[in-house]
């Protein structure tokens, strides 16, 4: 880095956890064992969408080895992770929304004894129709999926956002292209399914182990469906087998093993399968966009007109935030000063969606790039010509008042465009083979809390000894991404401490200070503001007793290689654990916090609080692929990415977060989906029906960072796990169509779509000659 | 009705009472306690279960544990020699394999066998070796490039540096 000479920041850091999960010592949920432990089984219902007239379970409770039998109504108590909004039970109450809705629950000695007896389960189910898409959920005389919901009929919610006048724009515009986009029903796929064990103590204090996201609200959710006080529960989160947000929210098993152990008076463990991890669920939002996009002549964007239908599945979950997050989305990371947003959420019969990676900005990316490319060469421009144009400065506000601090976008586009020579091969390439080029962005955390308080949003304690070193206590969560790595590399940096000697305590509740959690791409700037501004308070208290010693004034101090050395005359120095010793000696312990809040921005409509961040990620990526014409096969063949994630704090595990993202949205461009019968059951609930992507299909992988640094932010660092994954999808398919001349406009490109489209393509052609 | 089986896992015999429709990875986590082996899907199609048996990498979550009796089993336990990791787990952290790790026992195991029996395995080869094996993390690139590392480090063409 050539602005600032850093020790640790910016070089590859081995992650502390490394030699544990490559010997399977990682400690996860489902590893954990407790002495009369029991295991916790859930019965689903085998119905779509129905009200519940009975249940049954005294045959369950008979069976022997069978310790307790839970079902909805011993908890009837609404949670979301929406405070204002909940709508979810953690066992269903009254009626089941979707087919596999958790209905009652069993803890038994064993998981053979707990199956067996949830078929002993009797439900009585007075069917409802069960509508699968949004538009039979929107029909006339549909039933309320939820009877209490304010907006008409199934919209789970609705909204509109109107930015200068998008009808007098277009009137005006040199060209204007509209088209439908349809995004597919894709899960998250993080390789550990969910697990939690709780236990209550002698005092009747609940302690639960979990591999979530976010301890804070799961410990929050616990003492209102539990309803407990806060402080007699303790949240611990476990190793975390990837997330994606699909740990994002209080998941059914959590509540439910919190309940089973309450009754059962022993700790209860509930591990989901597979099967259960699809029902779950909480992936992507599958949105119908009817979206269209004005230029001028000069192929300046002249306005956005957008109108999207979600379809939520059964429950609320983030489906509000991921609504505005969309309505935000759309802007960046292009300067537009016309924008029409229209969009809706629908309550269906299918498992809720929710959060996952690149949430909000996934869907109106893969629309928009579409567009914005089709366009280019509609007018007979280079798409990366359009794009560059288009292309917000060093920094920008948004019509809607979003701020953007500082960008390099404009910088990702020409390293991606030049090292992959896109403008040699756009265009150029023979039949079947295709560049897309496409550019994306993502928040580095959210301003906006739903937590309704005005607490910080991150904080950090820091405990200085000579005993026991450095300890950073933070409750930001490492969910595999490597936050604890980071976290402890920022506070080495500020030490001037070898990073080994630095130990970071995260995801634990009793143990560390507030953090709203792992999400929304958030834990770097946030997180790491907190920890930096406690090492600092550290140093304030260190520093004017090693000025004493070397008699210089603290000011001029610095903490490097171990030291606290004059920056004017080094050879004044002390050891640092020497000045530690000395305060210590002194004062007393030594301890310092940190903590804190984005910058908080309204305006006067309707979501003008959310998809504000301190900070922007950018990417830009250039896809090539190759279309098999017989098979109709698309294998992505190589992807050139440039990223501006501010300065990487540990570049190994931004190009891992840079990778995974392409991978992961590839899959979802060309063959993830699941599958919904008419009635309501999920058709491929497995990894053998469901298909990810195996190191077989990986393309070659050309990633770089582009020079960034924001000068706000801890280190100059942003977000690197969600911007990466926004132009994929849209690359992929803008690659397709320079491939074989077909716009594709609804995921995934499966082979059978490509023939299809082929030999449609050659009919007209037909028709033409 | 369980019946008293042996098995010999890491080297170590082990006497476990087990039914005979009990699959490999639950006798491995739960009867004998080694943890490291993880279940993802329970049938066969993640590879996080992988253990080798006589040097093959199998499907732990798919195999009866009965079947295994008189086979020599190995689980990423069995790798490391305490604190000294195996060439492949060095190449995985050093290059940056890992992330969230719950795929990672079950990839080196799969890795080691790879190597071997084939001691420098091309690009192609390596991924054809994992494609069972799946990550959601890293997207495999710093896999494919630890296996290859690791190749190099068992044949004695490079030598692995302490940081």
């Amino acid at each position: 880095m050539s602005r600032h000479d850093f020790d640790v920041i910016g070089k590859d850091q081995k992650r502390k956890d490394g030699p544990k999960k490559v010997k399977g010592e990682h400690e996860f949920a489902d590893d954990i064992q407790f002495p009369m432990m029991l295991h916790g089984r859930i019965k689903r219902s085998d119905i779509g969408h129905a009200r519940i007239i009975s249940i049954d379970t005294s045959k369950a409770e008979a069976l022997a080895g069978v310790k307790a039998v839970l079902v909805g109504s011993e908890a009837p108590i609404k949670y979301g992770i929406v405070p204002q909004m909940p709508t979810e039970y953690a066992l269903a109450y009254q009626k089941v929304r979707f087919y596999g809705e958790p209905v009652a629950a069993v803890a038994a000695v064993d998981a053979e004894t707990a199956e067996k007896a949830l078929d002993l389960i009797e439900i009585e189910y007075e069917a409802l129709p069960v509508y699968t898409t949004p538009e039979q959920a929107l029909a006339d005389g549909a039933v309320k999926i939820h009877e209490d919901n304010k907006f008409p009929g199934n919209i789970a919610y609705e909204s509109d956002q109107n930015f200068g006048d998008v009808d007098e724009a277009f009137k005006n515009s040199h060209y204007v292209l509209g088209k439908v986009f349809k995004t597919s029903y894709v899960n998250h796929v993080f390789m550990e399914p969910h697990c939690a064990i709780s236990k209550f103590d002698t005092n009747g204090e609940l302690f639960i182990w979990s591999t979530t996201q976010i301890p804070h609200y799961l410990h929050n959710h616990l003492s209102k469906v539990l309803q407990m006080d806060m402080n007699k529960i303790h949240v611990k989160v476990t190793g975390v087998g990837g997330a994606f947000g699909g740990k994002g929210e209080v998941s059914n098993n959590e509540l439910i093993s919190a309940l089973l152990a309450r009754k059962a008076g022993r700790p209860v463990k509930v591990l989901y399968s597979r099967k259960d991890v699809f029902l779950q669920h909480r992936g992507r939002h599958p949105i119908e966009m009817r979206v269209k996009v004005g230029v001028d002549k000069e192929g300046m964007i002249t306005g956005i007109d957008y109108d999207g239908t979600m379809d939520g599945g059964s429950y609320g979950g983030w489906g509000l935030v991921i609504l505005f997050y969309t309505a935000a989305m759309l802007h960046l990371p292009y300067n537009v000063k016309n924008v029409r947003f229209n969009a809706r959420r629908i309550y269906t019969n299918k498992p809720t969606c929710g959060a996952m990676r690149g949430l909000g900005g996934v869907q109106p990316r893969f629309a928009l790039e579409s567009l914005l490319d089709q366009i280019a060469i509609d007018i007979g421009m280079s798409p990366y010509e359009l794009k560059k144009k288009n292309a917000i400065g060093f920094s920008h506000e948004t019509v809607s008042g979003q701020v953007v601090r500082h960008s390099e976008f404009r910088k990702c586009l020409d390293q991606a465009v030049e090292n992959s020579g896109y403008l040699e091969k756009h265009g150029n390439l023979p039949f079947g083979k295709g560049i897309g080029l496409a550019g994306g962005y993502y928040i580095s955390g959210t301003a906006y809390t739903l937590y309704m308080a005005y607490k910080p949003h991150s904080s950090a304690m820091i405990r200085v000894d000579n005993e026991s070193g450095v300890t950073v206590y933070c409750g930001a969560t490492d969910i595999g991404q490597g936050s604890d790595t980071v976290l402890g590399m920022m506070a080495a940096e500020k030490f001037g401490l070898p990073f080994e000697t630095i130990h970071v305590v995260s995801g634990d509740t009793s143990l560390a200070p507030f953090d709203l959690g792992t999400f929304a791409s958030r834990v770097t700037v946030a997180a790491g503001s907190a920890v930096c501004k406690a090492a600092d308070n550290v140093l304030k208290k260190l520093k004017p007793v090693a000025a004493i010693q070397l008699g210089v004034s603290p000011e001029q101090l610095e903490a490097r290689h171990g030291k606290f050395y004059s920056v004017f005359e080094k050879s004044r120095e002390i050891d640092f654990w020497k000045v530690v010793e000395k305060y210590i000696d002194a004062h007393g312990p030594l301890t310092a916090t940190g903590d804190y809040t984005p910058p908080r921005r309204t305006g006067d409509f309707k979501g003008a609080n959310i998809g504000h961040s301190p900070t922007y990620g950018f990417s830009a990526q250039c896809t090539e692929v190759e279309v098999d014409v017989e098979t109709g096969e698309v294998r992505v063949i190589r992807v050139t990415e440039a990223g501006d994630c501010g300065q990487p704090i540990n570049p190994v595990s931004v190009e891992g977060q840079v990778e995974g993202s392409i991978i992961m949205g590839m899959g979802q461009a060309l063959y993830e989906e699941l599958k919904v019968g008419k009635d309501g059951r999920l058709l491929n609930p497995s990894l053998h029906d469901y298909k990810i992507p195996t190191a077989a299909d990986i393309p070659e992988l050309k990633t770089t960072f582009v020079d960034s640094y924001d000068p706000e932010s801890p280190f100059g660092a942003k977000e690197a796990g969600e911007g990466p994954i926004q132009p994929v999808i849209p690359a992929i398919f803008n690659a397709v169509y320079d491939a074989i001349g077909v716009r594709f406009t609804e995921m995934p490109i499966t082979p059978e779509k490509v023939l299809k489209a082929l030999d449609e393509k050659k009919k007209q052609e037909g028709i033409r000659s | 009705m369980k019946k008293l089986v042996k098995l010999e896992i890491n080297g170590e015999n082990f006497d476990v009472a087990i039914t005979p429709t009990a699959y490999l990875i639950d006798v491995i986590r739960e009867t004998v306690g080694l943890c490291g082996t993880k279940k993802g899907c329970g049938i066969g199609d993640c590879g996080a279960c992988t253990v080798l048996i006589d040097g093959k990498p199998t499907l732990s979550c798919i195999t009866l544990a009965v079947a295994c009796t008189g086979k020599a089993i190995t689980t990423i336990e069995g790798l490391s020699k305490g604190t000294e990791l195996h060439p492949v787990q060095r190449a995985f952290i050093d290059k940056g394999a890992v992330q969230c790790g719950f795929c990672t026992p079950g990839m080196v195991l799969s890795s080691k066998a790879l190597l071997d029996e084939n001691p420098h395995p091309t690009q192609d080869e390596i991924k054809s070796a994992l494609a069972g094996n799946l990550c959601r993390c890293t997207g495999y690139a710093k896999i494919i490039e630890a296996v290859e590392y690791a190749g190099q480090l068992l044949s004695g063409e490079v030598v692995h540096e302490q940081a």
